[in-house]
């Protein structure tokens, strides 16, 4: 079906503007090193970060190699992730619908929500350690905020008329919570993983600035030490490109759970 | 009926001195300005708030909040986009633990009587407005309540739409021998679809008069609205309500007429 004229963002796919941005900026990126424009160090060729990537599966660098890099990095996010899920969206839904969780809750997470993780990480070495923990806390705070003020706000905007049609219809307070205001909430919800996801995959790199053996960002951390812009480079496109993934895939998810989001 | 205002002194009272009973099987209908208060007393009646002072009975027992006893067909916004047309219908017995094949047996048959028995697995929000009135009110059929409170379901929808609705709402009326409750601010509505027209007043909110009309059984004989809304007699009183409800004057209190039944 055709966008109704004026939509906001109609006018069909931005699939094949968004490949012609990736060409280009390849295509400058190429143009600028192989004219010999910038010194290799400062910005080494598509080519040479290419080589370097192949070069990094195959034999590792800094003591890992990149499956091993990117699976130390994926599992960090990964599991901050699904404990923010199964933490954050209970908080925000309960702040959204109880007063008292809200005047409890609220003046913690606003506060520590815009300090950024460099700001506590060493803080957070004193009370964890250096170990896994520590990265795990780091980027578990960061997805927090976002993805519980999300799940709030998403309580918040579910029409009245939803919650008292089903109370109308015979509904417990707590059918109404699992059936109406979960479900009504639910585009926010996805929304503030979104957000979260993100947000882990910005922090990556902080979390993984304390002593750890693998990971993309303790690969580029090294890499920085030894002045391998190569693999510096290429370590920003890995992680850039899996941030992209999943955010993709939490785009799908979005279709697929909340088809009538933005249509009522 | 009064709201508290931010301030002291800015309480609103939005109903006042309101003495009404609801003969069981009537179709009353209450019409009055925007503002007037008529959802403040629907409002009171599906038990979603209570009353400052005064009391509501329904069969002698007090209403202190809704119930599946009295079904509410909202203006806009109550479906729950998540579900198809089907679910939709069903929710309210699933949600009182009725058994499957016997809730879908009942949404079905509702859904047949509002004329959208091809329509069980459409997703709700590609539906026309008119289209979700009805499965709003299969909705609230369904859950078999004793009295349907409608405020301003047709408010929304076109002039044609609205005049077919009109008469879908009159024959579920006449099969059903429920108690309807519905609001407007269409005089030539409320006089076509009335047994019992009440004017409510403003400021406070306050029922100015009622008139006991037979238009609705007049259509529902010759099933020929057009006929009814230019009678003479219907013209006639129809500008003796709009005038009513222009002078804002209140009329001796004699005129609200009370009936034994059903209280409501
Ligand atoms: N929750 C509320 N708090 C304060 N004032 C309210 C509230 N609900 C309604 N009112 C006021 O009560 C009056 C009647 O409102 P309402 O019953 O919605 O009118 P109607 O449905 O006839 O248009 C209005 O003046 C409105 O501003
Ligand atoms: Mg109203």
């Amino acid at each position: 079906m055709a966008d109704s004229y004026g939509a906001p963002g109609g006018g069909g796919s931005s699939r094949g503007l968004s490949l012609a941005t990736t060409a280009a900026l390849f295509l400058a990126w190429w143009g600028v090193t192989a004219a010999g424009w910038v010194e290799p160090l400062f910005l080494p060729g598509p080519g040479a970060v290419l080589d370097r990537f192949l070069e990094v599966v195959e034999e590792g660098f800094g003591g890992a190699t990149m499956v091993e890099h990117i699976w130390a990095s994926l599992s960090r996010v990964g599991l901050a992730f699904l404990l923010a899920v199964a933490t954050a969206v209970p908080v925000g839904v309960l702040m959204g619908m109880s007063r008292v969780a809200r005047g409890i809750l609220d003046p913690p997470l606003e506060f520590y929500r815009p300090i950024p993780p460099l700001a506590y990480l060493p803080l957070m070495v004193i009370w964890f350690g250096i170990g896994e923990l520590t990265k795990i806390v780091v980027i578990y705070l960061a997805i927090f905020a976002p993805m519980a003020l999300n799940a709030r706000a998403g309580v918040r905007s579910v029409p009245i008329e939803q919650i008292h049609a089903a109370y109308s219809m015979g509904a417990s307070r707590l059918q109404v919570v699992w059936h109406v205001i979960l479900r009504g909430a639910m585009p926010e919800i996805l929304t503030g993983m979104r957000i979260g996801l993100g947000f882990g995959w910005t922090t990556l790199v902080a979390a993984e600035l304390i002593a750890a053996q693998a990971g993309l960002g303790a690969m580029i951390q090294q890499a920085s030490d030894f002045l391998v812009s190569d693999v510096v480079i290429m370590g920003i496109v890995v992680i850039g490109t899996i941030a992209y993934l999943s955010d993709l895939a939490m785009r799908y998810l979005e279709r697929v759970l909340t088809p009538w989001k933005g249509k009522v | 009926m009064t709201f508290p205002g931010r301030r002291p002194g800015e309480d609103v009272t939005a109903l006042s001195d309101v003495d009404l009973t609801l003969a069981s099987g009537d179709f009353v209908v209450v019409v009055g300005e925007s503002g007037c208060g008529k959802t403040t007393l629907l409002n009171l009646m599906a038990g979603f708030s209570r009353p400052t002072s005064g009391r509501l009975l329904l069969n002698g027992e007090e209403i202190v909040g809704p119930g599946a006893d009295r079904g509410v067909v909202f203006q806009r916004n109550a479906l729950m986009p998540w579900l198809d047309v089907l679910a939709n219908v069903e929710l309210g017995l699933k949600l009182q633990g009725v058994s499957a094949t016997e809730r879908r047996a009942a949404a079905v048959r509702n859904l047949a009587s509002v004329g959208l028995q091809d329509f069980h697995h459409h997703p709700v929000y590609q539906l026309s407005g008119g289209m979700q009135q009805r499965v709003g009110m299969a909705r609230a059929l369904t859950s078999d309540p004793e009295m349907l409170l409608m405020d301003e379901p047709l408010g929304a929808l076109d002039a044609l739409t609205r005049e077919t609705s009109q008469e879908l709402i009159l024959d579920l009326w006449q099969a059903s021998g429920k108690t309807v409750f519905f609001i407007t601010h269409s005089v030539e509505e409320a006089l076509f679809m009335a047994t019992r027209l009440l004017v409510m007043s403003p400021r406070p909110g306050r029922l100015a008069a009622s008139y006991d009309v037979d238009f609705s059984r007049r259509f529902l004989a010759e099933r020929d609205a057009r006929a009814v809304k230019s009678d003479a007699e219907f013209i006639a009183l129809r500008e003796r309500v709009l005038e009513h409800i222009r002078s804002g004057h209140v009329r001796d209190a004699t005129d609200v007429g009370l009936r034994g039944g059903q209280d409501g």
